[in-house]
């Protein structure tokens, strides 16, 4: 799946990832490849991204996230 | 003669001195412009994201009745001006200001009291000058909005105009600012801020609303946290658009100063070359005649 990390200010990162974690309002979640499509809010934490060798996180001040057809567009702020 | 040489002399080394200051002012803000224009590229696909889902997501709602949507009768309307903190750039800032005027204006014919919030130094003047009534609450912003411009300074003033519009301090926000087109185009343009009117009626349907999308922690909560979010990258497209457009409108303007300096300068340097000459023709004159008196 597709991942794509967007603030007001740059984009964070954009790519493929096997595995997304996140910190949502109402406890963290995870997200693998063909994930229902889904919206959710974000508060702030860190977003962990998985490339399958590699691991990233970015630091987040909430925001909004979107699942769609193997698209996750994550607006951090 | 002379002293009309000396004269001339005296005002092309003035223009030349301006047409200097007025091409370095031309590359400043290129290279302004430059940086303006790849803030809005940055702040483009964040906009956009953000439409697309609040789209997405309303498509799955019947109604959107939100704090925000709320359409009330028109008591106080908020006029929120954007212009630069600094002049030279043509009709920049009277475009965007003649035109927030001609809002005030219609509000007023309405009957609705109009408070206005100016965000750069130059719409804070004019307005202060005509005696409009200032939004209260916002500190200095309007003055030092451009000084440090980033998300969160713009985000706060959003924030400040949201709350203002839930406590009823006002019950329309407009904009005013140059929508920014390419360096040499400005269009002074005024969007509805809030109420969030449904623009997409007719969109709804063909989204993509047979994506059943989980909602957590539920729908009323998301909308609640996407609309600030999607109003102040508004606020802030705005005024990113308006310093880009700014910038444009000073590197045309010097642009056509430095030009008609150089017009200037040539027809300055005839009249100094001819003077010249007038001046030596009389003085060869003079010596001929001389020797002839002396040698007759």
């Amino acid at each position: 799946m597709t991942v794509n990390i967007l603030t007001p200010d740059k984009q964070l990162y954009e790519g493929e990832a096997t595995y997304v974690g996140l910190p949502g309002t109402d406890g963290s979640l995870g997200i693998l490849s063909n994930h229902a499509p889904l919206v959710t809010t974000l508060r702030n934490g860190e977003i962990t991204v998985k490339t399958g060798s590699e691991e990233m996180t970015f630091e987040v001040n909430g925001g909004t996230v979107e699942v769609l057809n193997n698209h996750v567009t994550i607006l951090a702020q | 003669m002379a002293g009309g040489l000396k004269e001339v002399r005296e005002r092309i080394g003035s223009v030349q001195n301006t047409m200097q200051i007025t091409s370095a002012m031309k590359m400043v803000s290129a290279a302004k412009l430059r940086r303006a224009q790849d803030a809005i590229t940055r702040i483009r696909p964040y906009a956009q994201k953000i439409q697309a889902i609040l789209t997405n997501v309303s498509s799955s709602l019947d109604s959107s009745e939100g704090v925000f949507s709320q359409e009330r009768k028109v008591q106080t309307a908020l006029v929120v001006v954007i212009t630069s903190n600094r002049g030279l750039c043509g009709a920049f800032n009277n475009n965007s200001i003649k035109l927030a005027n001609s809002a005030i204006l219609e509000h007023k014919s309405n009957g609705a009291n109009v408070v206005v919030l100016p965000l750069g130094k130059k719409a804070f003047e004019v307005l202060a000058r005509n005696g409009h009534t200032f939004a209260e609450g916002f500190g200095d912003a309007s003055l030092s909005i451009f000084d440090n411009l980033n998300f969160e300074t713009a985000s706060e003033i959003a924030q400040q105009i949201m709350d203002g519009f839930i406590s009823k301090k006002w019950d329309s926000v407009q904009i005013t600012y140059s929508q920014f087109r390419n360096a040499g185009v400005q269009t002074p343009t005024t969007e509805c801020f809030l109420p969030i009117l449904d623009s997409n009626t007719e969109s709804k349907d063909t989204a993509i609303s047979s994506n059943d999308y989980i909602f957590e922690p539920n729908l009323t909560e998301i909308i609640e946290n996407i609309l600030p979010s999607a109003l102040k990258t508004q606020l802030y497209k705005a005024l990113l658009d308006s310093n880009a457009a700014e910038h444009g409108a000073r590197m045309t303007a010097m642009h056509s100063a430095t030009e008609n300096a150089g017009d200037l300068l040539q027809e300055l340097k005839i009249s100094y070359n001819k003077a010249r000459q007038a001046s030596i023709t009389t003085e060869i004159l003079e010596i001929v005649a001389g020797s002839e008196a002396l040698g007759g």
